[in-house]
């Protein structure tokens, strides 16, 4: 099944029976799979003018109490962060979906992660974040579309999965057993009609600067929980490793490949891959650098997820680059010839 | 004593805001009572604007969600989408719903979203200060057409009841004004009519009201009123511009 499509069936099983899409390349198939499995299990389907109505589509679906989703690729995604940062401080669930491609601009259909900083920055006006959880294999992007519609419903927050062109639209076989029935949440704030109860209203406009500014602590404090309890991230051979490789989502399944040929080198390399790459997994990075002085951030981008891997840091250890943008696809092989130099060279550093 | 003239039920006890003469506070009123004679506030879910309309929602009794600028009718489309049982409808001004929500507008009509807009326009943009609205009539001077509307360097004034007539999606579109007591009567008929259609699943509904902006439009509030009649109704025609049987 392909990456989309699987999303798109994860989604419905999810409980996610309203989904608002505009057409773009590389994520058609998970519209049209939900143009087809949405109505039938009874849920809306609305193929949207554009991406703008798409995700304030999703906002009115999400205040009238539905689980609600849209999709896009890069360009896209930049016209939904207007109704992102809406859902952010309106304080709505739901959950956006970005296989991202080459940009800037209309730039190309192919593999990127060029949108690393918009996804994990809030990406829209405001003082706002969103959890953003970076599947590498078509197996965990259909495992973390429940985690991302509860973590929606449990924060009450926008959540993004952040794909790309390649996770999409390759085909791996993919089981769906571990979705579990949808958890209920309380939804003491949707809008329903104010039948036997005061009338309720949402809104972001606080005229008030004091109200605002409390408002903004108030959403500070619930991203301070996120960043406390929602940091996922997987560990690979780090425990003697010399070289932590830090990628995410693609370029990390890219780098697994590279460091099983770097260890028949006998080069110890070890890999750090963030699941949510808003929370970052700061910790784990900095328990790390106690044992470990070498770090090796590989991005398809000119270089975004090493900011944060420098902030983890914090000057501490010594940074390695990889990165290739503009929908370049580097293979395993490419990879461990760039590291594997950089092996030898901190080794030379290092005995120095 | 039996009162014949009280604050409807789903008007919050607070003063209007609005400037003197504004139209804003009678068309508030007005689907208030037409929620309360309906008896509709225990299913009606009210999106509200950007602009001089947005605080309607210190006023409206009833459930409101405040939408980005512009976008009201997709977000009541979500709303009315997942929820079919409710009485959904937009508030929207000219510039929300005729210059930077046309797109939103246009295909929740065209697509016969079961939702009324009730659509405010006074011809400019009243709460940022009286720029150019896409209905600012010809030669009418705002802060942003100094010298007049010129249309051959801003365009003509947009018709949106006329354009949308065109929409097969669309059911009951009116035009109608709140600048004096026979018109306001005709206006809250529109917006019951409009009410039912919705109820009825006919299609999408729109009532357009010409109102009156005193501040923006330099005028006193009794010239305005007679302005509308005299001069904003001959590009904005008052009437039912369409409707299917309901």
């Amino acid at each position: 099944m392909s990456g989309n499509a699987a999303l798109g069936e994860a989604a419905v099983l999810a409980g996610c029976t309203c989904y608002f899409g505009y057409p773009i390349t590389p994520q058609n198939e998970l519209t049209e799979h939900m143009a087809k499995r949405v109505p039938e299990t009874g849920g809306v389907f609305i193929q949207s003018e554009s991406e703008i109505a798409a995700i304030n589509m999703v906002l009115g679906a999400s205040v009238a109490g539905a689980r609600a989703m849209t999709s896009s690729s890069s360009p896209g995604i930049s016209l939904k962060q207007e109704g992102i940062s809406y859902l952010a401080a309106d304080e709505l669930p739901a959950v956006i979906v970005n296989m991202v491609r080459g940009g800037p601009g209309m730039g190309n259909i192919s593999p990127a992660q060029s949108d690393y900083l918009q996804a994990t920055r809030g990406g829209g006006h405001g003082d706002y974040k969103t959890i953003v959880l970076a599947p590498a294999s078509v197996q965990e992007l259909a495992d973390l579309v429940p985690v991302a519609f509860d973590l929606a419903d449990e924060y009450r927050n926008p959540v993004i999965i952040l794909g790309d062109g390649m996770l999409g639209q390759m085909m791996e076989p993919v089981s769906f057993d571990n979705i579990k029935p949808k958890k209920d949440y309380p939804k003491d704030y949707i809008l329903t009609g104010a039948k036997g109860r005061p009338s309720r209203m949402i809104r972001s406009l606080l005229f008030d600067t004091k109200e605002e500014e409390e408002h903004n602590w108030k959403l500070y404090r619930k991203y301070q929980r996120m960043e406390q309890n929602e940091v996922r991230y997987e560990t690979f051979l780090i425990d003697d490793a010399e070289m932590i490789i830090i990628a995410y989502g693609i370029a990390a399944r890219i780098a697994k490949g590279a460091i099983k040929r770097l260890r028949q080198e006998n080069l110890k390399v070890g890999m750090i891959r963030p699941i949510t790459v808003w929370p970052f997994p700061m910790k784990v990075i900095q328990e790390t650098a106690q044992q470990v002085s070498d770090f090796f951030v590989f991005e398809m981008s000119t270089g975004q997820l090493i900011e944060d891997v420098k902030l983890a840091l914090n000057g501490k250890g010594h940074i390695h680059f990889y990165g290739r943008p503009g929908g370049v696809i580097p293979t395993p092989v490419e990879l461990s010839r760039i590291v594997s130099r950089h092996c030898y060279q901190a080794a030379h550093r290092r005995k120095k | 004593m039996k009162p014949v003239y009280t604050r409807p039920k789903s008007l919050k006890e607070a003063h209007f805001h609005y400037c003197p003469g504004c139209g804003h506070g009678i068309i508030n009123r007005l689907i208030a009572e037409v929620v309360d004679e309906m008896e509709l506030r225990d299913t009606i879910i009210c999106v509200a604007p950007a602009g001089c309309g947005m605080l309607l929602y210190n006023y409206f009794d009833i459930d409101t969600l405040e939408s980005a600028h512009g976008r009201g009718a997709a977000v009541a489309t979500g709303i009315k989408r997942a929820r079919p049982e409710n009485l959904v409808f937009s508030y929207q001004g000219d510039g929300d719903l005729a210059a930077i929500g046309t797109a939103e507008g246009f295909h929740a009509a065209n697509r016969g979203e079961l939702i009324t807009v009730i659509f405010v326009n006074n011809g400019v943009y009243g709460m940022t200060g009286g720029q150019m609205a896409p209905t600012t009539l010809h030669k009418q001077v705002t802060t942003t057409t100094p010298l007049g509307r010129d249309s051959r360097l801003a365009g003509h004034p947009v018709k949106i009841c006329e354009v949308f007539a065109l929409l097969e999606g669309t059911s009951y579109l009116e035009r109608v004004a709140v600048n004096k007591p026979s018109a306001i009567i005709k206006a809250k008929k529109a917006i019951a009519k409009a009410f039912q259609h919705q109820l009825k699943g006919t299609g999408f509904s729109l009532v357009e009201i010409l109102s009156p902006c005193p501040t923006n439009w330099k005028m006193g509030t009794v010239e305005s009123c007679k302005w509308i009649d005299d001069v904003m109704s001959k590009q904005f025609p008052l009437g039912v511009i369409k409707e299917v049987p309901c």
